[in-house]
């Protein structure tokens, strides 16, 4: 070893390292805009844009879907037995004041909701992303347990949430299901709802 | 065609193909690599059936290959709806399986040939483990073998996206969403992986470039890798013994045999003819495999707003479903949904270090002692019930059990997440406890040569 060191020319030895180190710097910022290709493409951050849903035909205990941003959004429209189970159920959640869990701060409160008939929430499961059932009997009818008081159940490992989409304790869920920015034309009496903005003047969120 | 004089080791015999062969061996390594790799490659003359699997494990290769290619002259990777309301990529699929003139045989071949490729592999590497094929000095075709036991997982799970059914869209969600469970970049990763804010037309249009192109490009390097590393060290075999130790007057190992055609034709052609009349019933009679090998839910298009009631895995990756739903506990304040994404992956990269686990003085079972066979008996036991548990729901209990009200041992015993937590414990304990139960189990003597009738 020693002799091959002698023998080394030294001078291409460092001009060699250089040519390596820039070889591999010009390789790291080629692989970026193949990397950057990845990203959601223009066209699919623009299908984020805000959609009106008419809640006027929604009959109590009745509940529409909606497709924003790709993802399920659910309009439930409660009865005052449905509302009244959310104090119920208060005990048993895992976040009921939903200080961990992601909604707009105007719908931070005990029904989740700005008008508090009207539930609007992302049906996603924020375990791994299903979408859970609903399972608006209360009681062992729909194959749960026989305190059930009413609520949705996600297929894929069995979280399970109450009327205003907070997870029970014990569940894989780590939070309560979302709630996306939304606004009504009339809190008072809605006929439509907006998802997707904050408020009227906004562009959307 | 004037023969090469200056070659000499490429003389020919003087004949027409003679000499077309010595030109060629003087340009490009002909002879020599059939040679090394068949007619006198020597392979141990003690093999028995559970040598079969390799070979197998390259036809359905070829299959895929062959059949792959033929599907993507037909299939369109487009999330996108026809006018019909059906996205254009579960359209092709079932023109393919219609319209293309025998497309359902392809396109079946292609489905079952996955399933399959599993099994065999499946089998291979517990031969592996049977007879010690890991131990030195094999660590690294043991280590290229679970590689491509990876990119053939990665192949797999993007192939199932493809058809874009209920089943491939709710699937990938869910195991997309894993990558969201990482602290703190998790989100950004898991929408740089899908293109899109859920699983999208971007995910399909990728998964398809990495399942036709990609993948099966790192696939067959590293099966190379792994067949000239073989070729490198030598078979091991059923007795666990080097044949290269007793060696003729010419270099030939006593005890081996040259692979072609003794191997070749005498042994894995009619294994393999065998495993394709299988191959074929399964394609002609039982194409979905009673709903194993093409879950029904997946003749459904793929719904962004509904997830189908009971989602499952397809069986080969229901082992590693059940180690990711095994972890229900936030150990060192990190997440559930962390320590499941962990305990699947760990589940397959801890065969890698196989090699290193086991310290038994014998390679094979033949000769290895009593805590090893019963050990590896329930590690049966354990893989085989976490396939099945995999399979099913959270909320499932054996024999139609349903759980009592208050104490009941029952309740315990018989439900299903209690034992997938329990066999995902004992997989990954027998890893774990190796280095110490492989040393002190009691070994019969090893032979000298392989015994063979």
């Amino acid at each position: 070893m020693s002799d091959q060191k002698k023998d080394c020319d030294c001078d291409r030895r460092g001009l060699l390292l250089a040519t390596t180190v820039a070889g591999g710097a010009a390789v790291a910022a080629a692989a970026v805009p193949f990397v950057a290709s990845l990203a959601p493409s223009e066209r699919a951050k623009a299908i984020g844009a805000p959609v009106v849903a008419d809640i006027s035909k929604l009959a109590p205990g009745e509940k529409m879907v909606v497709k924003w941003r790709g993802k399920p959004v659910w309009i439930l429209r409660r009865t005052p037995e449905m509302l009244a189970s959310l104090e119920t159920v208060k005990e048993k959640l895992s976040d009921p004041d939903s200080e961990k869990s992601s909604q707009p701060d105007y719908t931070k409160n005990p029904t989740r909701a700005v008008n508090k008939e009207y539930l609007v929430a992302v049906g996603i499961c924020t375990h791994l992303g299903c979408s859970p059932s609903d399972k608006f009997k209360t009681g062992s009818d729909e194959g749960m347990a026989t305190d059930w008081a009413g609520g949705f159940l996600c297929p894929c490992h069995g979280s399970i949430f109450d009327l205003a989409g907070r997870v029970f304790k014990g569940q894989p869920a780590p939070t309560n299901l979302e709630i996306p920015p939304h606004v009504y034309d009339d809190p008072a009496n809605p006929a439509m709802v907006t998802i997707g903005i904050d408020s009227t003047d906004s562009k959307g969120a | 065609m004037a023969a090469n004089s200056s070659f000499p080791k490429y003389q020919s015999d003087g004949t027409l193909l003679g000499n077309a062969l010595e030109w060629f061996d003087a340009r490009f390594p002909l002879t020599s690599l059939w040679k090394a790799h068949l007619s006198e490659y020597y392979a141990p003359k003690n093999f028995n059936f559970w040598y079969f699997f390799g070979s197998m494990a390259i036809v359905v290769l070829i299959i895929q290959f062959v059949t792959g290619i033929f599907l993507v002259m037909h299939y369109q990777p487009n999330a996108n709806l026809t006018p019909s309301g059906l996205p254009i990529a579960f359209e092709s699929v079932e023109y393919i399986m219609r319209e293309v003139p025998g497309g359902w045989f392809i396109r079946y071949m292609h489905s079952t040939g996955a399933s399959f490729f599993f099994i065999v592999v499946y089998l291979h590497m517990f031969r592996g483990m049977l007879y010690g094929s890991y131990r030195k000095p094999r660590e690294l075709i043991w280590i290229f073998g679970v590689l491509i036991f990876l990119c053939l997982m990665a192949i797999a799970f993007m192939g199932y996206l493809l058809p874009w059914g209920q089943m491939s869209y709710w699937g990938a969600q869910v195991i997309l969403s894993f990558f969201s469970a990482i602290p703190v970049v998790g989100e950004d990763i898991s929408t740089l992986i899908r293109g899109d804010y859920v699983v999208a037309g971007a995910t399909l249009n990728r998964f398809f470039a990495l399942h036709v192109c990609a993948v099966p490009l790192a696939l067959l390097g590293l099966v190379v890798a792994h067949i000239l590393a073989l070729h490198e060290v030598g078979s091991n075999n059923p007795d666990g013994v080097e044949i290269k130790k007793f060696k003729d007057e010419k270099g030939i190992p006593l005890d081996g045999v040259p692979f072609h055609p003794q191997y070749t034709i005498g042994h894995d052609l009619p294994a393999n003819v065998i495993m394709l009349i299988f191959f074929f019933a399964v394609i002609f009679f039982w194409p979905e495999g009673g709903g194993y090998f093409l879950e029904y839910n997946n003749f459904l298009p793929a719904d962004p707003m509904t997830t189908p009631a009971h989602l499952a895995p397809v069986w080969y990756f229901t082992a590693f479903y059940s180690m990711l739903r095994a972890m229900t506990w936030n150990f060192f304040w990190i997440d559930a949904k962390i320590w499941g994404v962990i305990s699947m992956f760990a589940g397959v990269l801890i065969l890698a270090f196989l090699p290193w686990l086991d310290r038994s003085p014998a390679k094979s079972i033949r000769y290895r002692g009593p805590i090893f066979k019963v050990l590896l008996a329930f590690f049966v036991v354990s893989f085989a019930m976490l396939c099945y548990l995999g399979t099913k729901g959270t909320e499932y209990h054996f024999f139609g059990y349903t759980p009592t009200e208050g104490f009941n041992p029952l309740n315990i015993l018989l439900s299903g997440s209690f034992h997938t937590k329990f066999w995902t414990f004992y997989y990954f304990l027998f890893f774990l406890t190796m280095p110490y139960w492989s040393k002190i189990d009691k070994c019969k003597p090893v032979p000298e040569r392989v015994t063979f009738k």
